[in-house]
Parts: structure tokens; C-alpha cells; sequence
């Protein structure tokens, strides 16, 4: 009775199609899970760029830093993403950049035409920020540009500053760091070497907050101690703070190489807990952060927590019947977590979007591999992507790029795993997934507004 | 100092005009880059992305391919996926490392066109430039590689009235639904029949028809060069200017003007110089042939002249003695600051004066989607309504 709420009428966005798109239930752009290889599924070739946009970019992450100003030195083409992602945040009084021109590039010194830009930005502001995050790009790293000269003049000229060393250097990104991970290294520098604050605990890395009820911060309050989370920072002064944490936590894949790095310099315990799907590795990472707190005993009644999980998926299976299910991995980086959870529970997940697997999912890609077969990887950056059809309204797609792809105006509209965390998590997705079956969205406004939980002036 | 910008966003870059111009031409347009460039195009730039289907990539360009000059893989890259999609063309278009490192990019047209059988070009880029250079470009290539000589006219095509090509439109800077339409429906209205719009609305068989036009319309400076190329292959004159408003009769004068004899015409450049010495005149920046048109309009009406500030590279031909070329932030800020009424883009309000009247005009090219659903029809009369209303 339910299932006649949800409109599958043919609506939402209708491509005027200059492609023949026959030969695509063969396309390359997709593999059944029984063939697929890990780590990666796809041969490698040119790319596409799908128009969902909701995942935060090294822009919105780095505005995580309170009062701080952010400085880009690069050509026209990579300034334009950046400059309109802070215009279009409502941001762009703490953006500014620095052009560079060939001459530039071939006749002048890199470092002074740097140096002097930068300076030039930093005198017109009107303010002093306490921090600037300077992103120098690939162009700097090919010239070989002396970027210890370049920090030490900025230094010396402007010593009240806090000069951020970030990158946006993409080339770089395929056999090393991304300017992702550079960047949720180089923000937390700036804190200082203090005491720890024995009732504090810090969470690195992440962009979202942590719902109030997930399990890590019950375990957390349960401890008698308070999380310190980057996103509720408010000023220069409650970021620097974030150093105080007795024990040093992240939970987002990309910040684990930054946060190693602090809690190395600050000398503080470290533990990674991501967000996952799996019952028994949400345990141990419950167990790891108990230990870690110093509990003499679990707060948590596993079996409890298994069972209310079981429950709130049963309920939306109840409503959600056998609808196919889409999912990708903007909704969340454990994408064959979730299509594992989903399928053990009687959903009938038919695609799951992806363009690479992560190692953190290997147990799941094999468990995969051998109990779902037929379960479908479609990649969101193969030339193919391009041009599959986008006609399967008729399916619950939990993510931006599986609405997009689907075509489907129910979706979960959710970006990097939002708050969700443990047996919480599971919980919330399933009540998120009732909801997005029940309740049509409008996917082609929402998918195309970048950094899901920002302000979007579009 | 002109490399700095404390607030203003920057003109969108040569590949992004490459994008736009070639969109819905059936080809293949590939910019040889790591990573970035596709995404702040369909992000910002292009609003057919969502719904439209075009094959635009990167190539996702390494820095290991690069330092050893690994161009073996963007061409098998390229050509494997030609094989798959089947474009009508390859577009190639460049940015900043390859342009560092001296990619031979006609050498690279000419291994994938070999391989392939499809007409392969460089669009000459490197991203350090702006949309006009890039867009102009991809179109001069258009009209070198596929406008053909074309046939004579039958009788009922000499009958039907004068025929006209629109030369650069796209959505950088027509990006009100249905522009195209209502310009030819203008056009139409005046007996003027359009062969082609380049290149929004028609698909590359219109285009290939495009030397049967008597006259071309250049209807933004990303036209200039096809117009250029289009008049030395088939002696067809140009005219640029927007119709638009009051305006609308001198674009129609000088396209007969254009049509009797042969010459090329810019009625878009015929505006007072008296602005130059009126420190507070009314003042509108942007891309110069739509903002000279809409100068023109608005001067026509009310015999007030407008001074235009042209933030764009290289437009000296469509630009007068009293029109300012302005290049960076600073100079843009004094020029804005000292007129007590500017029709600009949103995203230029923080640089004028506060006390200005200020008429929002807005621009994909400089400020992206943000305004899109308040874009208006550029040939409106409603336009020249509005800057009255709000200025005088």
C-alpha cells in the first residue's frame, strides 16, 4: 500500500541525447561484481565528470578554519573553480588569489611574482587574519619553485600571520598524496604544543559533525569526557584548542594521514574509527575507543544494538519492498559496505557506483564477489558514464551520483557518510532511506550545489 | 597590482570557451589535464551539463606522464575512446603543465586522427587565458575544417529573403532560456531567414551549410575570428552587434549595409565618445560587443552615452577610443568606483561605490550559475527598460 506514495512518473531530467546509446547494457562503464578485479574494476582512460557536486572540495574544508583567509596562486582555468565554490558559499570575503600569467611562468621568478601577490592580497584585506592557508599548485612544482624562500619572506614580512602550507597540486595525486590529504595535514599545523586537557578528546579531519547520538560520542560522554570536533570551532582561538585532546581520533579515510602526523607532534594517543556498515567491526572500534578512554568496562549492550539495527531495517524493507537500489561513493566512502548490509537484509540492491575500491573495503569486494555476482559496479568517470541511460527512475538511489545516474527523484541526499556512525548510523539510514522512498526530491536542484551542508547561493 | 584580486572572481579560461563553443556539435573535446578543468567547466560554465549529453574529458594527466613525456598514453586514451563513442571531430585543447612542458599538440591531432579516420584539431589554449580567446578559436576551426563552398542558391532560396549566420552564442553569455530563439525570431521578423547560430541550438549540418549566408551577425566577440575566417573563405561580410532595444535598427541597417557591399560593419562601436571626459557617467563592464550593444540601446533612448569597461584580452577591434580596457582587479575597482551608476555582473557590487545605483546584469562567463535563473533575453526591450528604471 505504501509503495503507491512514490511517483514514478517519467519526470525529472530528460537528456537530448546527440549519442547513440544502443550498445549500452555492453558498456564498459559497467562490470558484474563476479568479474570485477580489486582494486580496480575499470581500465583506466579519460574522464568524466558527472554535474553532482555536493562533495566538499580543499575550498570548504579549508573554511573549517576559523577567521582564516585563504590565498590561491594559479592560472585562470584551476582559479575559476575555487574562487566561484568560495563566491557561491557566500565566502568570498575570505578568498582571494594571486593570477599567474605565462609570463610568469617562462620569464619571471615564481617566487617573487608569489611573494609579491600574496602580499599585495594580504595589505589590501583591511584586517589581519591570524591564519593564511596558501595553496601553491602544480605549476609551482615544475618550475621547482623555492617554496621554503617563498614561506620564510611571507614570514618575515607578515610574522603576526600564520602561514598554512597547502597545495592544490593534482598531478601529484595518482602515485601520491591527494591536495585532499595535504590539506587535512597542513590545517591542524598551526596547533600549538600544550597541555592536554584530561576531560577533552579531539576528533581530526572531518567536515561534517558527528550526530549527538551516534555511538562514538555516547562512548565518548559516557567516558566523562566532551569531543572537540572541527566543525563547531567558531574562532581562531576554539581551533587552536583542538590540540588540548588527551586522545587524538578521526574518522574520515583522508584525514588519517594528517591526524597521525598531529597526534605524533602532540604526542597523544591516535585512533582511526571510520564509519562503517559492518556489525562486528563497529564493535571493535567501540571496544578500540573504550580501551583508548580508559573505560573499565563497555557502556554498550552489543547484542541490543544489533538487534534495534535489525529492526529499523526491517521496518524500511517493510516500505521499500524489492524497489532496486542504486547506491555510490559520495554517500559514503564504505559504498560495498553498504550494499553488503543492504543485501543481508533483504534490500534489493542492484548498482552500486564507484570508480576505484578502497583497501578498507577488500573484505567486503570478496564477500561480494562471491555472494552478490550479479550485483552491478558502474563507474561515474569512464567515457562511457557519459552516455548511459539515465531512465531508471523506478529505483531508491542512496547518494547524489546515483540520483544523477538513475534519474531517480527519490535519493538519499547525503554526502560523505554526513554524522552517520555505528549501530546510530545504521539506524538513521534506515529511517533516511523510508524517507527518501516515501518523499520525491527534487534531484536536479539539490545534486548540482556543491558542498552538501554549505551555504549555496545558486 | 594586476596579478591580485582581493574579491572579484575571475572571466572564465580558454578551455572553458572551447567546451561551450563546441557543445552541441556531435564531437569529442579532450583537455589534457590532471584534474579540475572538466569539473569547474561543467560545475560553473555549463548549464546544458545536467541534461544535455556532450563529450567533454580530461585526460587525467600524471605527473610521471608528464615529466617523461608519456604522450602515447592521451593518444591511445583518445583514440580508444573515439572508437567507442563515435564524434564527428577530436577537439584538443591544452592547460598549464602541458604548455609548461611543450606538448606538441598538432603532432598529436595529426597520430590520433591517423588512428581514428575522425577529423582531429588543437584548439590553441593552455588555461592561462580567457573564454573569448578559446571559444573564438574552436570556432575559426570550425569554420576552416567544415564549412564547405556552397552550392548556388535555387530560386526559392533567393526568394525566401537574405540569409544570415549568428556567430557567437553560447551560453557564457546568452544564457536566458530560449536566446537563440528569439534572436532568430527578430531576424525573421525583419526577413532575414538564419542558416546557422554557432553554436547553440544547431547541430554541425546546420553549421556546414554556413556559406550560404549573405551576411554574418557576430553577436559577441567569441564570433570574430569564424567571422574572420567565414569572410576569407567565402568573401561574406560581418556585422557585429547585438540587436537589442533601440538599437535593433542600426544592426539591421548595417546587415543590409553589409549585404549591398560586401563590407564589414560595427555598428556595435558607434556610440559617443563624450562619457570619456564625465568622470560619473553610467558605466557597464563586461564582454565588450554585448556591452557596447546595450550602450548603444540605452544611449539611443535617452541620449545619455555609457562608458564601457572591457575586462577581456585582446578586443581592440570592437572597442572604441573611449571605451577603457581594464586589466585586474585595482583597475577595474578605480573605474567602477568613480561611476555613480554601473550595470555589471552581482559579483562586481562590492567594488563600486556604495551610493551607486547599481543594475545587476548578469554573466556565466564571470560569475558562473550563481544568477542563472535571473538571466535575461539580451534582445529584450525589457533590458534597456530596466537600466532605465533603475539608473535615471
Amino acid at each position: 500500500m505504501l509503495k503507491s506514495v512514490m511517483d514514478f512518473s517519467d519526470r525529472g531530467a530528460e537528456d537530448a541525447a546527440l549519442y547513440d546509446r544502443s550498445s549500452v547494457p555492453g558498456s564498459p562503464a559497467s562490470v558484474r561484481m563476479a568479474e570485477a578485479s580489486f582494486p580496480a574494476p575499470f581500465s583506466p582512460g579519460l574522464e568524466f565528470n558527472s554535474p553532482v557536486h555536493g562533495t566538499w572540495n580543499i575550498v570548504h574544508t579549508g573554511m573549517l578554519v576559523p577567521e582564516a583567509h585563504q590565498i590561491y596562486v594559479c592560472a585562470y582555468n584551476c582559479m575559476r573553480g575555487v574562487v566561484l565554490t568560495a563566491a557561491e558559499m557566500d565566502l568570498a570575503d575570505r578568498f582571494s588569489y594571486v593570477i599567474l600569467s605565462e609570463r610568469d611562468i617562462v620569464l619571471n621568478s615564481l617566487e617573487d611574482v608569489t611573494i609579491d601577490g600574496v602580499s599585495d592580497v594580504i595589505e589590501k584585506l583591511g584586517r589581519r587574519p591570524p591564519a593564511v592557508l596558501l595553496f601553491t599548485v602544480c605549476v609551482h612544482h615544475f618550475a621547482g619553485c623555492d617554496l621554503r624562500r617563498l614561506y620564510r619572506e611571507l614570514e618575515t614580512r607578515f610574522p603576526d600571520i600564520v602561514f598554512v602550507r597547502c597545495y592544490m597540486d593534482p598531478i601529484m595525486q595518482k602515485l601520491g598524496l591527494t591536495p585532499d590529504q595535504k590539506l587535512r595535514k597542513a590545517m591542524y599545523d598551526p596547533l600549538p604544543l600544550t597541555d592536554a586537557d584530561p576531560t577533552a578528546i579531539s576528533l581530526i579531519g572531518n567536515d561534517l559533525l558527528l550526530d549527538e547520538t551516534c555511538d562514538l560520542k555516547r562512548a565518548v560522554a559516557d567516558a566523562g569526557r566532551r569531543l572537540l570536533e572541527v566543525p563547531a570551532c567558531h574562532t581562531w582561538e576554539e581551533y587552536l584548542g583542538l590540540s588540548r585532546g588527551t586522545l587524538i581520533l578521526s574518522a574520515w579515510p583522508t584525514a588519517d594521514y594528517g591526524a597521525i602526523h598531529l597526534a605524533n607532534r602532540l604526542k597523544r594517543p591516535y585512533r582511526y574509527l571510520p564509519s562503517c556498515f559492518g556489525y562486528e567491526e563497529i564493535e571493535q572500534e567501540l571496544r578500540d575507543l573504550e580501551e583508548a578512554l580508559g573505560a573499565a568496562e563497555s557502556s554498550f549492550c552489543f547484542d541490543a544494538e544489533r538487534a534495534a539495527c535489525d529492526a529499523a531495517l526491517k521496518e524500511a524493507l517493510d516500505v521499500i519492498g524489492d524497489t532496486a537500489i542504486a547506491l555510490d561513493y559520495t554517500f559514503h566512502p564504505r559504498p560495498l559496505g553498504l550494499a553488503r548490509l543492504l543485501l543481508t537484509h533483504g534490500f534489493r540492491v542492484e548498482t552500486v557506483y564507484l570508480d576505484a575500491v578502497s583497501r578498507e573495503e577488500q573484505s567486503d569486494f570478496e564477500w561480494l564477489h562471491h555472494y552478490a555476482p550479479e550485483l552491478t559496479l558502474t563507474s561515474t568517470n569512464h567515457v562511457c558514464s557519459r552516455v548511459l541511460p539515465r531512465n531508471r527512475k523506478q529505483c531508491l538511489a542512496i547518494g547524489q551520483k546515483a540520483a544523477w545516474f538513475t534519474g531517480s527523484r527519490h535519493f538519499v541526499n547525503m554526502v560523505q557518510g554526513g554524522g552517520l556512525w555505528g549501530f546510530d548510523g545504521i539506524r538513521r539510514l534506515a529511517g533516511l532511506m523510508t524517507d527518501a522512498f516515501l518523499h520525491e526530491k527534487d534531484t536536479a536542484d539539490l545534486v548540482i550545489r556543491k558542498g552538501w551542508g554549505c551555504t549555496s547561493c545558486i | 597590482m594586476k596579478h591580485s584580486y582581493r574579491i572579484l572572481p575571475i572571466y572564465t579560461a580558454d578551455v572553458s570557451g572551447i567546451c561551450s563553443a563546441l557543445y552541441e556539435l556531435g564531437g569529442m573535446t579532450v583537455i589534457h589535464d590532471p584534474s579540475g578543468c572538466n569539473s569547474t567547466y561543467n560545475t560553473h560554465d555549463e548549464i546544458r551539463w545536467y541534461d544535455q549529453d556532450s563529450l567533454i574529458y580530461i585526460s587525467g594527466l600524471s605527473e610521471i606522464d608528464a615529466v617523461t613525456g608519456n604522450d602515447r598514453k592521451f593518444t591511445d586514451a583518445v583514440t580508444r575512446a573515439a572508437r567507442k563513442l563515435h564524434p564527428a571531430f577530436i577537439a584538443l585543447a591544452s592547460s598549464p603543465i602541458p604548455f609548461m612542458n611543450g606538448t606538441d599538440f598538432p603532432a598529436l591531432a595529426r597520430i590520433i586522427e591517423a588512428q581514428t579516420g575522425i577529423p582531429t584539431f588543437f584548439i590553441p589554449s593552455n588555461g592561462m587565458h580567457d573564454y573569448v580567446r578559446g571559444a573564438g578559436a574552436a570556432l575559426a576551426q570550425i569554420a576552416e575544417a567544415f564549412v564547405a563552398e556552397a552550392p548556388s542558391s535555387s530560386p526559392s532560396e533567393r526568394a525566401a529573403g537574405r540569409r544570415v549566420n549568428i556567430l557567437g552564442m553560447t551560453p557564457l553569455d546568452f544564457a536566458a532560456p530560449g536566446q537563440p530563439d528569439s534572436l532568430r525570431r527578430l531576424l525573421t521578423g525583419h526577413g532575414w531567414d538564419t542558416v546557422s547560430v554557432w553554436a547553440m541550438g544547431d547541430d554541425l549540418e546546420h553549421i556546414r551549410h554556413a556559406a550560404k549566408a549573405d551576411v554574418n551577425l557576430v553577436v559577441s566577440s567569441i564570433g570574430l575570428a569564424a567571422a574572420r575566417v567565414l569572410r576569407r573563405k567565402f568573401q561574406t561580410p560581418y556585422v557585429v552587434g547585438l540587436p537589442t532595444g533601440a538599437f535593433t535598427d542600426d544592426v539591421l541597417a548595417a546587415m543590409e549595409r553589409a549585404a549591398e557591399h560586401g563590407e564589414n560593419q560595427y555598428p556595435c562601436m558607434e556610440r559617443s565618445a563624450s562619457c570619456d571626459a564625465d568622470a560619473s557617467a553610467v558605466t557597464i563592464i563586461g564582454e565588450p560587443v554585448v556591452c557596447g550593444s546595450l550602450a548603444a540601446a540605452f544611449e539611443r533612448r535617452h541620449g545619455i552615452p555609457v562608458r564601457l569597461l572591457c575586462p577581456l584580452e585582446q578586443l581592440d577591434e570592437v572597442l572604441t577610443s573611449a571605451d577603457i580596457r581594464v586589466q585586474g582587479e585595482e583597475e577595474a575597482e578605480t573605474w567602477l568606483k568613480r561611476s555613480k551608476a554601473v550595470i555589471a555582473d552581482p559579483l562586481y557590487r562590492p567594488v563600486c561605490d556604495d551610493n551607486a545605483a547599481f543594475y545587476p546584469l548578469p554573466h556565466v562567463a564571470f560569475s558562473g550559475r550563481m544568477y542563472v535563473k535571473q538571466m535575461q533575453d539580451l534582445t529584450a526591450e525589457s533590458v534597456i527598460e530596466g537600466f532605465s528604471q533603475l539608473l535615471l
